[in-house]
């Protein structure tokens, strides 16, 4: 062990964020996700617990979703990592992003990186879910916000796009994505 | 013509940059600052002997270290009291690190900075701070049994104690047929936005200039709270607030420690500082909200008309009242909702406990004294064997009785005056959309199954839309390009969208050319904050006034250059043109260039406003008498009351009978908060809301062991709903105009969490055919409940 004196050691580490190589010299303690934000400025991968219950820091590692604030940088060597910012951009949006902004499944934003990339991954997976499904799929990820009614409703859209490949023609679902119990 | 962008469910405008990462959060700013992290009380109540820091001194990166002993002067004073009350005769406040004594887990003790989070953090944990532990007092019971104080200054822990009566209670009370008691209790709960708090300070030392970012609902507050803390003319100091990751009501507070040290000590070592709160950090120093014991006496006749209310609360304020007392203000003049008792009075106190402040969390009382008038109504119905919704509707104030004065002093210090609503159709729509009249059935067919459902309802109405102003401004580019700048802040509510939509109403305007900034006091100096549900209210009819100011100016201009009455202008799609004559027309951006004449040319548009372009009178100046340079506008916004949106909602659940699981199979909400701007935004107001309401009414509570520790500071162990846990919202809207303000519309932000406890006790009473008098509620604490019902004679024995 060091004494609180003495600097910590470095180490190298080189990985790969939404397909470019960036290589940086970290303490070994430094967090995936302070790694991603403030070394590379990769801002939109966001921080809401620090304690790996919440998933607003998730990103894809190797195309899996994970926790990046349960990840030391150093662990992220030699592995390809997808964060927001590489699932689209303003002008050319993302399935899932489009699905988002289309259902109103935002409101301050803050989680929704976590979910987007979370719901990325699960489409790969799962291409064509039922609404029961979908929520399920959102139910490790925390929103202070929406109520997740229309996150819910994002996801099935998002698998509707994806199934297109004529982006934006079929009309808005119904707002029946409803993950609740029929009516008496 | 365009179409009417006001009611429209615009998609919004600031989610493109938001879902692929261009979101600007306080933590996303300053990667080079400096980090502040704090050493916080472990403990409840204590004297703080001796704080030692050499151990962390010579901690990689460290750049310093700071106590109370080395504030100067204001920095060093107790945090202001922002909302001062008569009956608040024991206003305590803290500090921005603790003096001499701490009053809460969490309460800032030490500050560190350095040059990162981790090399801060390790300093903190090295720095030793010897405490002499005094009696904390934890949880309303032993406030109010007061044998130990929280404060000296605070006999009997009572911060305030306020009546407020209409008619006399005690003769109708006498008089009334019927009598019931209630004992009824709420918990804690939190708004616990997904974005901490967090302050980044930039101290320009050339310019002496402070420019503060914090994750804040009122930056013109903060603003003016670190100037006067740190002696700065208010020109030397701007507030801006970034993209805010969810308020409810905590960041609403200003200023807090952080606000004002992280700004003194980026001045003081003249470099950028930053502080970011963690989880743990939000839950044991920021604030928490709801907390309340209350009893109710009702007087009632045989119909189940409210006679008489006598209503007495104690309110939880936990260590310090930096807020006042909205909190129990809005709960007993809220508590009221759509009815009107023969007569009323409410007492409250409010108690000091040695725990996290408590301040408004989205409803702010309301929840509070919703469930409190609910509990009574269901009572009231069981008592007299009358359906539960009928005797609501009995006493209902009527439309034709609008507006109604309840005679009593609101939050804002004028009379609760509701100004709209129309109950009784409410209540209808409220009824068809759950099947009220056909539950009965359901419910026999169910229990024929060994299933056990109840159905719930509980109404509300908010006081939204509280002044004392907002303001907007505009003013048009050459381009076209129309900036619309309003003060308030942002926190997911879609503010871009739906002011950008009552501009480009307003304007004759296409809604892409309408760029709206919130929250920045470089653009707007003057505003309140985001609170109350007065956003949409405030700043959309601040704005819509500017606009109209605008336009007239843009009408004149144009009148002038195309030799026409004013009168005879229409503005469509961003182009000025004459009625009925489409072919004889300007741009806005044309009229923006001659409304600033320039003496010098830079680009196209400017070469045609030079002076030297011709077609000028020379009789006449260039900027007429009366007129100012631009096109641009400015207004504000100031009513004389709150508007009262209402709600109802209803909720069927189903209690396991052997485990006592509760699952809500359906929640139904009808809201009327007047016309919508924007109903899809409404709507998911509306589902955030209701979700936080399912939290306080079944999963979150700030568990508090009696030494003060909270024992569930982490998303682990506080529980707040995932998507498994929050039902399918079915949504029905009733649109009652408001007579108050020029757009009509009364405020939706905090709507959807109001009743929710209210309608969840009352479904699982329904379901399990016994009072529940505290929430939330547990499957333990139900399966506890049950066994107390059907045991009476043993529960009687056991300790409770
Ligand atoms: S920040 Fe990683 S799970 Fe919450
Ligand atoms: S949109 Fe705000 S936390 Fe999800």
């Amino acid at each position: 062990m060091t004494g609180p004196d003495v600097p910590e050691p470095l180490h190298e580490v080189t990985v790969s964020v939404n397909g470019v190589r960036h290589t940086a010299t970290v303490p070994a303690r430094r967090l995936l996700s302070d790694f991603l934000r403030h070394d590379l400025a990769l801002t939109g991968t966001h921080v809401g617990c620090e304690h790996g219950v919440c998933g607003a820091c998730t990103i894809l590692v190797d195309g899996a979703p994970m926790r990046s604030c349960l990840m030391f940088a150093v662990q992220a060597r030699a592995h390809e990592l997808t964060t927001v910012e590489g699932l689209g951009t303003i002008d050319a949006m993302g399935p899932v992003q489009q699905a988002f902004s289309e259902c109103h499944g935002l409101q301050c934003g803050f989680c929704t990186p976590g979910f987007i990339t979370t719901i990325t991954a699960y489409l790969e997976e799962n291409p064509d879910p039922t609404a029961e499904e979908a929520r399920d799929a959102i139910s490790g990820n925390l929103c202070r916000c929406t109520g997740y009614q229309n996150i819910v409703k994002s996801v099935l859209r998002a698998a509707e796009i994806r199934a297109s490949a004529d982006l934006g023609a079929p009309p808005l679902i119904d707002a029946d994505a409803r993950a609740g119990e029929a009516p008496p | 013509m365009t179409t009417r962008q006001f009611g429209q469910p615009i998609k919004r405008k600031e989610d493109p940059r938001l879902v692929t990462g261009g979101g600007r959060f306080l933590d996303d700013l300053g990667h080079t600052a400096y980090a502040a992290a704090f050493v916080r009380s472990p403990h409840a109540h204590a004297r703080i002997l001796d704080i030692d820091v050499t151990g962390a001194l010579d901690v990689p990166g460290l750049i310093g270290i700071w106590t109370h002993e080395d504030l100067p002067g204001k920095v060093g004073e107790p945090l202001p009291l922002l909302i001062p009350h008569p009956s608040l005769t024991a206003p305590v406040t803290g500090y921005c690190l603790a003096p001499d004594e701490v009053n809460h887990v969490g309460e800032a003790v030490v500050m560190v900075v350095a040059v990162d989070r981790y090399a801060a953090e390790d300093a903190c944990g090295l720095v030793r701070v010897d405490y002499d532990v005094l009696p904390p007092v934890v949880g309303l019971e032993n406030a109010r049994a007061a044998t130990d104080l929280v404060h000296d200054s605070a006999p009997g822990n009572v911060a305030a104690h306020l009546v407020q009566e209409v008619g006399d209670v005690d003769i109708a009370m006498a008089a009334a047929p019927n009598r019931l008691t209630l004992d009824l209790q709420i918990e804690r709960s939190m708004c616990s936005p997904m974005e901490g708090k967090g302050v980044y300070a930039v101290w320009d030392a050339d310019d002496e200039h402070l420019r503060l970012w914090s994750s804040t609902q009122t930056t013109t507050g903060v603003r003016a709270a670190v100037a006067a803390k740190l002696d700065l003319p208010l020109a030397k100091v701007d507030c801006i607030a970034p993209d805010v990751g969810g308020g409810f009501g905590v960041k609403i507070v200003h200023p807090w420690p952080e606000e004002v040290l992280v700004p003194w000590t980026a001045r003081l070592l003249g470099h950028d500082v930053k502080w970011t709160e963690d989880r743990r950090e939000h839950f044991v120093s920021s604030a928490h909200e709801r907390g309340q014991l209350q009893q109710v006496e009702v007087g009632f006749d045989d119909d189940g008309h409210v006679l008489a209310l006598d209503v007495r609360l104690w309110h939880d304020n936990g260590a310090y009242t930096p807020y006042g007392i909205i909190v129990p203000i809005i709960t007993s003049t809220q508590l009221l909702g759509p009815y009107k008792p023969g007569s009323y009075r409410c007492e409250f106190w409010s108690l000091y406990t040695n725990t996290v402040l408590v301040t408004p969390y989205r409803g702010a009382g309301r929840p509070q004294g919703v469930y409190a008038m609910e509990r009574t109504m269901d009572a009231i119905a069981a008592e007299l064997g009358l359906d539960r919704a009928e005797v609501r509707s009995r006493n209902f104030i009527l439309p034709e009785e609008m507006p109604y004065d309840h005679g009593l002093l609101f939050q804002d210090g004028r009379p609760l005056k509701y100004d709209s609503g129309d109950f009784p159709a409410s209540l209808a729509k409220l009824k068809a959309l759950v099947g009220w009249d056909e539950f009965a059935a359901y419910k026999e067919q169910a229990a024929s199954e060994g299933r056990r459902v109840g159905l719930g309802i509980g109404c509300y109405v908010e006081g939204t839309g509280v002044g004392p102003y907002e303001g907007g401004h505009i003013v048009i580019e050459t381009s076209g390009r129309v900036n619309v700048a309003t003060g308030l802040t942002t926190q997911g509510q879609g503010h871009q969208t739906v002011f950008a939509q009552i501009v480009a109403d307003e304007l004759g305007v296409p809604i892409e050319n309408v760029f709206v900034t919130t929250g920045d006091t470089r653009r707007m100096g003057y505003a309140v904050g985001t609170f109350a549900s007065r956003a949409a209210v405030m700043s959309g009819n601040a704005i819509a006034l500017a606009a109209r100011q605008v336009k007239a100016k843009a009408l004149r201009i144009a009148a002038e250059a195309l030799e026409v009455s004013p009168e005879d202008l229409e503005i469509v799609g961003g182009m000025v043109r004459v009625k009925g004559a489409p072919g004889t027309s300007m741009a806005l951006g044309t009229v923006a260039v001659m409304s600033n004449p320039l003496r010098y040319a830079f680009d196209e548009a400017a070469r045609a406003a030079t002076q030297f372009a011709g077609g000028n009178d020379p009789d006449k100046p260039p900027v007429a008498a009366g007129e100012e340079p631009g096109l641009e506008g400015k207004d504000f916004y100031s009513p004389t009351q709150a508007t009262f949106a209402n709600g109802m909602h209803a909720a069927i659940v189903e209690t396991d009978p052997v485990t006592a699981e509760i699952r809500i199979l359906r929640y139904c909400v009808v809201h009327d908060c007047g016309p919508m701007i924007n109903p899809m935004i409404v709507e998911g107001q509306v589902h955030g809301g209701v979700a936080q309401g399912v939290g306080g009414a079944l999963y979150e509570r700030m568990v508090y062991d009696e030494s003060g520790q909270l024992l569930n500071a982490s998303f682990m162990d506080f529980l707040m709903p995932y998507a498994s846990e929050v039902p399918f919202i079915e949504t029905d809207h009733l649109e009652t105009p408001s007579p108050l303000n020029p757009l009509g519309i009364k405020g939706a932000g905090e709507a959807g969490c109001i009743p929710v406890s209210a309608v969840i006790a009352s479904a699982i009473e329904d379901a399990e055919g016994f009072p529940i008098r505290s929430m939330p509620i547990s499957p333990t604490e139900l399966w506890e409940l049950r066994q107390r019902h059907t045991e009476p004679v043993a529960a009687q024995g056991e300790p409770s």
